[in-house]
């Protein structure tokens, strides 16, 4: 089981796991990401996350791809939410399931430093104030010198 | 003359403006002179020095040439996850 999709509407991480479940496995990861409520100090109240749709999916599916390659995965499935999300709504979700634990890990970890890096999906935060920003990881990593 | 279009999206479409630009294609065009030409434009001057920019749903490097049918977008710093 594989697959990678931008999806609208609510993530359920519960589903996710069934699909990758099979009696051939003795180990499922799950990573689930949320909106966080504190940004950078500042109080977040929402975040509009946007794609590049066609793109994102085929981004998506490459690093599935290099996944099954890495670490022999082949039970693997990942959603990633787009619109408008709340505090504590789930913006992505990946789920992986494998004979043992460590391939298992090891892909879920991969899946999504792989999306922070390279798969053209943005996210602007909507903050208490009643301002909002694209947010710009690399800006970040350059003020805090990580 | 032909064109190509060139999609832009998150903080790149609001600092041009628009979610979408045309620009001039002549033979030869590199994805390093689509990026000058997209310079010259209104708002452009606050791009980044060296833009990501996907050619057909991949990322592509200055040297690429451009074709009219090529599907080009002006890829922002990712935020996902």
């Amino acid at each position: 089981m594989r697959r990678a999709s931008i999806v609208d509407g609510a993530i359920d991480p519960a589903s996710l796991i069934e699909e990758v479940s099979s009696p051939q496995y003795g180990g499922i990861s799950l990573f689930v990401g949320t909106v966080r409520e504190v940004n950078e100090g500042r109080s977040v109240s929402a975040i509009e996350y946007s794609a590049y749709k066609s793109m994102a999916s085929a981004e998506l599916e490459r690093i599935l791809d290099e996944a099954e390659e890495r670490f022999g995965i082949s039970a693997l499935v990942v959603e990633h939410r787009v619109g408008l999300l709340a505090l504590g709504e789930v913006s992505v979700a990946i789920a992986a399931a494998h004979p043992h634990r460590a391939p298992a890990l090891d892909s879920t970890r991969y899946v999504i430093e792989e999306i922070k890096k390279r798969v053209p999906i943005w996210k602007k935060e909507h903050y208490s104030d009643g301002t909002r920003e694209w947010i710009d990881p690399t800006r970040a990593a350059q003020v805090s010198g990580t | 003359m032909p064109t190509v279009t060139v999609q832009l999206f998150a903080s790149y479409a609001d600092m041009l403006g628009a979610p979408t630009v045309e620009l001039p294609l002549t033979p030869g065009t590199t994805v390093q002179d689509l990026l000058q030409r997209l310079r010259s434009l209104p708002g452009a001057s606050a791009l980044p020095p060296a833009p990501r920019i996907a050619v057909n749903r991949t990322f592509a490097t200055g040297e690429q040439l451009i074709a009219p049918s090529d599907e080009i977008a002006l890829i922002p710093p990712v935020a996902g996850g």
